[in-house]
Order: C-alpha cells, then sequence, then structure tokens
C-alpha cells in the first residue's frame, strides 16, 4: 500500500495553488540492482487533479519523473473551502486517492 | 642543522611542555589546544567505539608517530619538531629502483580522477585512485576540482621537468610530509594507498610537457 | 469559467545523475532552481506522515507506543524536543542525542531488542529504517524553534571535549581527520562545498541540515548516518551506531553551531 499523498490547496488571491507529494518508486526500469538483474519497471502513469467537482488535471505520466515526486499547479476559478481529490493509477494497477480542502 | 642531531626524547620533552602551555591558557572553546589526557580519551573512545568493516581494520586506528605529533599539536607542531619530523620521512621514501620516474601522464590523469579505495565499501582488489581533484587542480578541462590543496594547474611548466624536479615531484607524491610535517595530503606511497607505477603516473600527469596540465 | 493551470514542479529522475563534471556556477544555480520549485515540499514529509503513525501504534514485545518516551522534556512530550538535544539524560547517566534516544524509549519501553534495533538503522529508498521514520517526525515537531542545546551538565561539556577531540584525530592510512575537511574556511571536496564546523556560523548551517531528503539517494539520511559515511571517507573503521564517540561528535557540532532557527528536515542534492 502506498503512502498518502501530502496535498496542500491554497488561494493566494484569485489563484489557487495545489501541491502535490506522492510516495513513490517510479522505477525507471532501466536500473540494475546488485547483482545485475533489472529492477522492473514501476511508475505513475496517469494522475488526475479535481478541484470543486472540476476535472482540472488529467495527465499521464512515466519514468522521466523522480522517485516521490512533487506536483504543482496553479489555476483560477476555484474557491476556499472547495474539495481538492487527486488520483493517481500506476503500470502495476496500483491506486490511490486522497482529498484536502482549498484553505 | 642542529635540529637534526635532537634525541626524540628532546621532541617528547619539548612536546609535553608546549601542551601544557597552551591547555592552560584556553579560554576560547573554539581553540582547540589538547592536552595529553584529552588526546587519551579520545583514543579510547577510537578504540572502543569502533569495529572492523570491510578492508578497513581496526589497526588503522593504531597512529603512528607522526600521527602522534600533528594530533598532540593540532597539526601545528613546532618548527624545530617539524624539521625532525619531516627528515625521519623523507628517510623512508623508497624511490624507483630503476630511476625512472616518469610514467603515462594518461594513465595519470584517469588516477587523479578516481576517489576509489581503501573505504569499507570499496571492493578489495580493484585499484585504489589518487582521489587528486578531490583537493587540487590540475589539468584545465576539469572543471570539478576542490581547494583543500593548492592548484597544481601547469605545475610542470612552472617548473620544468629536470630529473630534481622529478624527485622532488615523486617524493612530495609517496610522502608529503617529508616536506610539511602536518599536511593535509595523505602519504600515499609510505602508506601503499598508490603503488610505484602510478605514483610515476601522476608525476608524469603533472611534469610531462604534453600532460593537459602544462598546456 | 476559465481555466488555467500550469505544471511548475515535476521533479526529473535524471536529476540523481546529474553529473558533477559541469562547471560551478550552472550546476548550483541548477540546484537553487530546484529549490525555489520544490518550494516548502519536501518528499521527508513522507517519512513524517509513517513516523506519527509509527510513534502512536502500539509495537514491539511489550505492545505500547511511544507517547509516553521522555524526549527531554517529560514524557509525551515531542514538540520542541529536538532543539534541545544532543542533551544528558539523568536517567541514563549520559548524553544522547534524539536518534539514540528514540531508540534507547524503543528498547526500554517497547521492550525491543538492542540487537534489532542496530541491525537495520540505515534504510534504503526502497525501504526506509523504522528510525528513520520516527525520527523524521520528531525534528518535524521542532521546525521553526531555535536550536538551544543545552550545555550546562559537566558530562554535556566532557561530550564536547571528547567530540572536538575526535573530530581533531588523524589516523588511518590517508591520516585523515574530520577536521582535514571541515576546519577550515571555504574548502571544496570537487564541487562540495565543506563547512567549517569549528565555527559557529558554518556549524549553525550545517546543523540545522539534518537530518535531510537527499535526491540523489532519494532517502532520508540521518545524523548519525553523515557521521558513519564521513568516517567510512576518512578510510577508518566504522563508528558504532549511538557510541559515545559518535554521540559526542554530534554533542560537539551541535552547541558549536547552537542558536540557528531549525527549519525541518532539509532537502539536499
Amino acid at each position: 500500500m502506498a503512502d498518502p499523498m501530502k496535498i496542500r490547496a491554497q488561494m493566494k488571491g484569485d489563484v489557487t495553488e495545489v501541491r502535490v507529494l506522492m510516495g513513490h518508486a517510479m522505477e525507471t526500469g532501466q536500473r540494475k540492482d546488485a547483482a545485475g538483474k533489472a529492477i522492473p519497471a514501476h511508475f505513475i502513469q496517469s494522475m488526475t487533479v479535481d478541484v470543486g467537482g472540476k476535472r482540472m488535471v488529467d495527465a499521464q505520466i512515466g519514468t522521466s519523473i523522480s522517485r516521490n515526486p512533487v506536483f504543482g499547479f496553479k489555476m483560477k476559478g476555484a474557491k476556499a473551502g472547495d474539495k481538492v481529490v487527486v488520483s493517481w493509477v500506476d503500470n502495476k494497477g496500483d491506486k490511490r486517492t486522497d482529498e484536502a480542502t482549498v484553505a | 642543522m642542529t635540529t637534526y642531531t635532537k634525541s626524540p626524547l628532546t621532541v617528547a620533552l619539548a612536546l609535553g611542555l608546549t601542551t601544557v602551555l597552551l591547555g592552560g591558557c584556553a579560554t576560547d572553546r573554539s581553540a582547540y589546544n589538547p592536552s595529553p589526557d584529552v588526546i587519551k580519551n579520545a583514543m579510547a573512545a577510537f578504540k572502543r567505539d569502533f569495529d572492523a568493516k570491510g578492508s578497513a581494520s581496526l589497526d588503522r586506528l593504531n597512529t603512528d608517530k607522526l600521527q602522534d605529533i600533528c594530533n598532540a599539536t593540532n597539526s601545528k607542531p613546532s618548527p624545530d619538531m617539524a624539521a625532525v619530523v619531516e627528515r625521519e620521512q623523507m628517510a623512508a621514501i623508497k624511490l624507483p629502483a630503476d630511476g625512472n620516474l616518469l610514467g603515462d601522464w594518461k594513465a595519470g590523469e584517469k588516477l587523479a580522477q578516481s576517489g576509489r579505495g581503501m573505504t569499507w565499501s570499496d571492493k578489495t582488489g580493484i585499484p585504489n585512485g589518487g582521489n587528486c581533484y578531490n583537493c587540487h587542480q590540475l589539468s584545465p578541462q576539469e572543471l570539478s576540482y576542490g581547494t583543500i590543496g593548492p592548484s597544481l594547474l601547469h605545475f610542470g611548466k612552472i617548473r620544468g621537468n629536470s630529473p630534481e624536479i622529478q624527485k622532488y615531484t615523486y617524493s612530495k607524491i609517496y610522502n608529503a610530509k617529508a616536506y610539511n610535517a602536518c599536511s593535509a595530503m595523505p602519504r600515499f606511497g609510505h602508506s601503499s594507498a598508490l603503488t610505484e607505477a602510478q605514483i610515476k603516473d601522476l608525476v608524469a600527469l603533472l611534469l610531462d610537457p604534453q600532460s593537459p596540465v602544462n598546456k | 469559467m476559465k481555466f488555467s493551470i500550469v505544471a511548475i514542479a515535476a521533479l526529473a529522475a535524471a536529476w540523481a545523475g546529474t553529473a558533477l563534471a559541469q562547471a560551478k556556477d550552472p550546476t548550483i544555480a541548477g540546484i537553487e532552481k530546484y529549490r525555489e520549485m520544490l518550494g516548502d515540499d519536501n518528499p521527508a514529509e513522507l517519512y513524517e506522515a509513517r513516523g506519527e503513525q509509527a510513534w502512536k501504534k502500539k509495537a514491539g514485545p511489550k505492545n505500547v507506543s511511544l507517547e509516553n518516551c521522555d524526549l527531554g522534556l517529560g514524557p509525551g512530550v515531542v514538540k520542541g524536543a529536538y532543539a534541545q538535544t544532543p542533551r544528558y539524560f539523568a536517567d541514563v547517566d549520559r548524553v544522547m542525542d534524539m536518534e539514540t534516544r528514540i531508540n534507547w524509549c524503543r528498547m526500554t519501553q517497547q521492550g525491543i531488542s538492542e540487537a534489532d534495533i542496530r541491525k537495520r538503522p540505515f534504510g534504503s529508498a526502497d525501504k526506509p529504517s523504522e528510525i528513520e521514520d520516527l525520527l523524521t517526525y520528531v525534528v518535524t515537531a521542532s521546525k521553526g524553534m531555535t536550536m538551544n542545546v543545552p550545555s550546562n551538565h559537566p558530562k554535556e561539556r566532557a561530550a564536547y571535549e571528547l567530540g572536538q577531540a575526535v573530530f581533531h584525530m588523524r589516523a588511518g592510512p590517508y591520516d585523515f581527520s574530520c577536521a582535514t575537511c571541515h576546519g577550515e574556511d571555504n574548502l571544496r571536496i570537487r564541487l562540495q562545498e565543506l563547512p567549517n564546523l569549528t565555527k559557529s556560523e558554518d556549524a549553525k548551517r550545517a546543523y540545522i541540515g539534518w537530518p535531510a531528503y537527499r535526491v540523489s539517494t532519494s532517502r532520508v539520511h540521518t545524523m548519525q548516518w553523515r557521521i558513519n559515511d564521513c568516517f567510512r571517507q576518512q578510510r577508518l573503521p566504522e563508528p558504532r551506531y549511538m557510541s559515545e564517540a559518535v554521540n559526542a561528535l554530534i554533542t560537539y557540532m551541535a552547541q558549536t553551531g547552537n542558536g540557528a532557527e531549525y527549519k525541518g528536515p532539509a532537502l539536499k542534492r
């Protein structure tokens, strides 16, 4: 089971800033272990961010992203109190969804 | 020189006196002037709290006379003491039997780049690196160099490539303490960290007119 | 309604392998830009979250949580405790750093054996150790506080003195001591700047830089680990985890660099 995401969502004037920290190995499949065996790829493939019930981000990501990645988004149109829902799915089918509220 | 004739006993006495004097007036906590007791405690902690691992065996904690003198003086021995130490270290330098001190500068450059060797995580049986760039600037194209030691850029261009300079360069790498008693630089030949052939390659990197160091 | 969305930070894995063989300025500027993009976000927070759970969870042969552990400010007080360590603990009559103290609670309160504690103190990116999680939780609770490391007790002063001596002790095949690299101002190994840990200003900056999440290793490293790895590079044998020598060194650095604001686990390249 993956670690919970850390989600920060804050109004800065009329802009909402959402920052998401995810715990994930993001293995590229190109690294080798001490015995010289390739470590299987394991990475987040897709990610969505919903704010106030609207889909703000629908992204496909891959192995160029680091382990334990941080994503940041700035958007207009959301307001304090809106619910932020972030989800990801990785190439092994593992998934995780976490929530926060815009402050 | 008179210092050359001093007996080890005189040196030991001088050492004791220095530390007593310094130890008596230490008010600034940042100024480190260790008393013999402080050194003894630190040595005891080394022996008690360290474990052998990989190639790093416990005998590495057994300090030699030079290390003892540097430790007792916070690496600032008196000029007389330094002269005695340097003479002893100089006398222990073994120059190559074949009389040839100049190796291959290209091999020297590779060696200078490598920081590998002698840590507990290094595989045994792999040649040790020279660690040169950790502390020194050498070839101008290598921008990732340390500043713990002086820049060696144009080392041979400045000094030439005479037999005397070759001997000096070889000896300095073999045992830097022969020239500066408590230098930060390891005694690469003295401690067998580098082989004779490796030191020759480093001498070539520093002195060969074709070496990038001298371009 | 108009939505404009800009992805402002995605951390490329390429970072971890960035060769240092570049000019100094672009490298350091790059690291700074990267830090700026991260802002307050630090993957150490993942450790903190796990650590908080582990702190509150009943565990060990005695099946108790660590919530009654006395980190120096009384049983159960986590907030601010890290900012006042290493310190003398009367119940053990010795000076401990926070990592040693948490482990001591795990041993005495939860009944975990010392052998188990020592088995794997330093974890990996794939599998962080429990103490790395716990320590990250505890230190984060001192975020924003001023480091106020006590030095009134004779044993706290003795630890400083021993740490200072160990710091300066030259030994091994390379004649190195900690002071060889960390005893003068403005030195570098390769491009890595080296703090002069014998001086307050440098020691302040260095000390509050630990524990740290390193992007190049993708994990949190503790101060006990930092000391361990310095001795590895000195070509000396391994300093024993939580030993008096290691705690004395940490005490020496903490007292030398006392008084800075602790900003929480650091983020390093």
